[in-house]
């Protein structure tokens, strides 16, 4: 198969390109970017014209919900849904039921999404067994099961020594570990940001010290241990700072933020709007703004789309009852759009945010158009309007805060090894 | 049309209630405009029992179709309503649904031994089955007219004539 | 952002929480409450104005005191009154929170009167009913109550008239008062120009002056020159944990005895939601001396209560 891209907006970060360049495939992979190769004869060819043609996104965070909770979301769904966002590699957390703790469950989760040809998944091995952040797990047997790092998710790992021995044990193998920095204490039964919100609504609140004080924790452990730790989800100005300084002293740390904390602070609560429950909390304005300024001088290495599916069930409660997180691998392209033209950052930089700052997260050869280079694209139209509606999302989670929104940048093709995997 | 001088009518109505008046009668007005002129009437009747006010907002049989007036004041009889002769004051009668609210309201206070109404002005139209034993004046109205009881700031009545609003 | 307690007249359609009410309609509530206090007075307290109404008292969290008062006040107002303990029957059996209202709803409800632990719990039944039917927060987690807070304000009114000279503290673990919370905005929309709350710093919540009050960790310099003093309960339940090292340490230095009342204004008023504990957040001697209020709130409850209801109906 022999696939033509013409006409179209080449942005490819990694290489530095912004420019009308067209892009020739042929047996999966990129053959030419420019003029055409010598007795080049596509089978198909796609008019790019008024479309930006950019490498595949990566996102370094969608829960698929399977195995364990099919009733929130499938992999057939999800992965449709990530291609239908341009998304063509992804990394799923380890927090499925049962836990990624064991090589078989790797393994099938592996052949499972392989066998349905769409995106590229890159499964978090657990840390510790079932998640319960005392014992090991068997790390190397993960990683040739495909794991590609090792994460607690989102469960607790209250344990320092334990945490200690883990970033130990993983860095003897090079593998990196992946945390979400809350401090288990401070966090305890909170919802929302302790802020002017939480405190007006009545919400139990993690404050930012549960972030920061775990942060100080890890980036201590990471340097005793020399491990290389990825921080994943961001959600506050001192969190960013902490990081920004244990960058510059030179430890191999990378760390990602949400679209949604891109966009939305405390405020979006409004009314006890559970879609607006996140993990970690959305917290205030000076905040947010803290981690669109830490994206822009690269602190921050990646945007992420934290796609968690829940059911409408799990969502029309209480706020405090209410199931964290919302859909969002539909989103993190027009979110990442969105967030380049508020804050006036180029696309070329912007679209790094979700292609090859990731990949180079992941330690993958992916996010870029070099050629030779595996064919996974994204063709996008920047100008095309869409509103997010229950039925505009092909992902089985229906939960955004942004429903009802009109969002700029609608997915055309989606291209893996080759092959066109989608098209809107 | 012609409206009859309020303060005549005021006087008529007053001379046709002083037989009644006596050591125990008590004087009520329906707010707004029959508790002014039952203020009136109190004074001029020599009265020695206290005046009493209703306000009948609680009462209202339209309440499920246009909600709680905006305004509602508490009622007050301030004296004991079992077995007393009652002289009711309103300004205006018209359907008698206002008349019916306050004596179920004056009901809830006791069993008066009578109620005798007294009103201004009889625009007939009545909906139920009520009459007035004293009226200052009858006059016959259209439906979309609608007569109203002004008090100015010394004190004295007059009548105006509107065009009911449409909603 | 549309404040959902509202009709698109502007009226009162659900009474959530104090917060973005417009000073008229709290006036209003304060003022159809007068005329309710009056009916109290007469021999038959009863007014024909809810006739043939249903009324559910929906008690997600048991408090027999508050479901009292909003039955006689939905009695008074002659509705009819069903009561329900949710918390013992289908929540425990799985029912989700809508699903039992649905069913309630499909008995005819008019009304819904919510209590429940969770903060916004009435808000999320105030989006899901039917637009004929009426739904009063009668206490959501740590949100609000703000019937409790309006007739703390009316209490406030009668003895005290004129909310704009006031000088108001509140006592105790506001962190985790819905009380407190209603309170500190109704005091607020009415125009109360200091509002003081008094509390150690583990029992306040983040930016607490935010909401427009001034903190003080000092219970006399807080009392000093105050019109009126509510206090909260403190549940036995703060001491087990990090917040309070004992119920005695707490009574020598947030508990309110004549002593520390001494500091108000001569005049102030003593107010306490209730149920009070006496000995752990206040004296006897204040709870029934002479400044206390704490027994006419109760009565007045009952008329602001019965204000809310007939005012929400007959929007």
């Amino acid at each position: 198969m022999k696939i033509w891209i013409k006409n179209g907006r080449l942005i490819d970060p990694k290489n530095g390109i912004d420019a009308q360049l067209d892009v020739f495939i042929a047996a999966g992979k990129i053959v030419a970017v420019g003029p055409a190769p010598a007795g080049f004869q596509a089978n198909r060819t796609l008019d790019a014209s008024g479309l930006i043609v950019c490498p595949g996104l990566v996102d370094l965070s969608a829960r698929l919900r399977e195995p364990g909770f099919e009733h929130k979301a499938t992999l057939e769904s999800e992965m449709d849904a990530a291609v239908a966002g341009g998304v063509t590699s992804l990394v799923c957390p380890p927090d499925t039921d049962p836990p990624l703790d064991e090589p078989g469950l790797v393994e099938m989760l592996k052949h499972r999404a392989k066998s349905l040809n769409l995106a590229r998944v890159y499964p978090l091995g657990a840390l510790t067994q079932k998640l319960e952040g005392e014992r090991l797990t068997e790390m190397a047997e993960l990683q040739d099961a495909g794991c590609i790092a090792f994460s607690q998710a989102d469960a607790p790992l209250v344990d320092t020594l334990a945490l200690l021995r883990a970033l130990q044990y993983a860095a003897t193998f090079d593998f990196s570990v992946w945390l979400r920095p809350q401090d288990t204490f401070l966090a305890k039964d909170g919802v929302a940001h302790d802020g002017e919100v939480a405190s007006r609504l009545g919400l139990p609140a993690i404050p930012v010290c549960a972030e920061t004080i775990a942060l100080a924790k890890i980036i201590d452990l990471a340097r005793v241990a020399g491990a290389k730790v990825h921080l994943c989800r961001l959600s506050s100005r001192a969190g960013m700072l902490l990081v920004k300084q244990a960058k510059a002293e030179g430890l191999p740390l990378t760390c990602d933020v949400s679209a949604h904390h891109v966009h939305l602070s405390e405020m979006d609560i409004g009314y006890f709007d559970t879609n607006c429950h996140m993990v970690p909390p959305l917290r205030s304005q000076r905040d947010r703004e803290a981690l669109c300024e830490g994206l822009r001088d690269g602190t921050i290495d990646a945007i992420c789309s934290d796609h968690a599916p829940v059911d409408d069930d799990a969502k029309i409660r209480p706020f405090g009852e209410s199931e964290a997180g919302a859909t969002g691998l539909e989103l993190l392209l027009p979110l990442t759009l969105k967030w380049a033209d508020r804050s006036g950052v180029p696309l070329v930089q912007a679209l790094a945010r979700i292609t090859s700052c990731p990949a180079a997260v992941l330690g993958v050869d992916a996010g870029h158009l070099t050629p030779g280079q595996r064919a996974d694209l994204c063709l996008f139209d920047p100008n095309r309007y869409w509103r997010v509606e229950r039925d505009s999302l092909r992902s089985q989670g229906k939960n955004t805060p942004f429903l009802g929104l009109e969002l700029a940048g609608k997915v055309r093709y989606t291209l893996v090894d080759g092959h066109v995997v989608y098209e809107g | 049309m012609q409206l009859p001088d309020a303060e005549q009518l005021v006087n008529q109505l007053i001379a046709q209630l002083r037989p009644l008046a006596g050591p125990g009668t008590g004087l009520v007005g329906i707010r707004s405009g029959g508790a002014w002129l039952a203020e009136r009437m109190h004074s001029a009747l020599g009265l020695t029992t206290p005046l009493g006010t209703l306000d009948i907002s609680f009462y209202r049989d339209d309440f499920s179709r246009i909600g709680l007036h905006p305004a509602v004041e508490p009622s007050n009889i301030p004296f004991e309503v079992d077995g007393c002769s009652i002289i009711l004051v309103d300004d205006v009668l018209y359907t008698g649904r206002t008349v019916r609210a306050a004596m179920n309201e004056l009901f809830d206070y006791g069993r008066p031994a009578s109620i005798h109404l007294a009103v201004l002005v009889d625009r007939g139209g009545r909906e139920l089955p009520i009459a007035a034993q004293s009226v200052g004046a009858r006059l016959a109205l259209l439906p979309e007219q609608n007569i109203q009881l002004n008090q100015d700031s010394s004190g004295r009545f007059s009548l105006s004539l509107h065009r009911v609003e449409e909603n | 952002m549309e404040n959902p307690q509202l009709n698109q007249h502007g009226e009162l359609r659900h009474l959530l929480s104090i917060e973005g009410l417009p000073a008229g309609i709290v006036r209003h509530i304060l003022d159809t409450a007068e005329s309710f206090v009056a009916v109290a007075e007469r021999e038959v307290k009863k007014v024909p104005l809810l006739r043939g109404k249903a009324i559910f008292n929906l008690f997600f969290e048991n408090s027999t005191r508050t479901r009292t008062t909003f039955e006689i006040a939905a009695k008074r107002l002659s509705a009819d009154v069903v009561n329900l303990n949710i918390g013992a029957s289908s929540q425990s059996k799985g029912e989700t929170l809508l699903d039992t209202v649905d069913n309630l709803a499909a008995m005819q409800a008019d009304m819904f009167i919510v209590r429940h632990g969770q903060s916004g719990a009435s808000h999320l039944i105030a989006r899901h009913v039917a637009p004929h039917i009426h739904v009063i927060n009668a206490g959501d987690g740590r949100h609000a109550h703000p019937t409790q807070g309006l007739l703390d304000m009316f209490t406030i009114r009668r003895y005290k008239q004129d909310f704009t000279r006031l000088r108001v503290a509140i006592v105790g673990d506001v962190l985790h008062s819905r009380v407190a919370r209603s309170e500190i905005h109704a005091l607020n929309v009415l125009g109360v120009p200091e509002i003081r709350v008094i509390a150690p710093k583990t029992l306040l919540p983040a930016e607490v002056e935010q909401m427009g009050v001034h903190v003080y960790h000092d219970m006399i310099k807080g009392l000093k020159d105050v019109d009126a003093v509510i206090m909260l309960r403190l549940q036995n339940e703060r001491m087990r944990g990090a917040l309070l090292p004992s119920a005695h340490e707490y009574y020598k230095y947030y508990g309110f005895t004549k002593d520390k009342l001494a500091h108000a204004k001569p005049d102030a008023i003593v107010m306490h939601p209730g149920p009070m504990n006496r000995g752990i957040e206040i004296e006897s001697g204040v709870a029934d001396g002479g400044q206390s209020v704490i027994l006419p709130q109760v009565t007045f409850g009952i008329a602001v209560r019965m204000a809310v209801m007939s005012i929400l109906a007959g929007s």
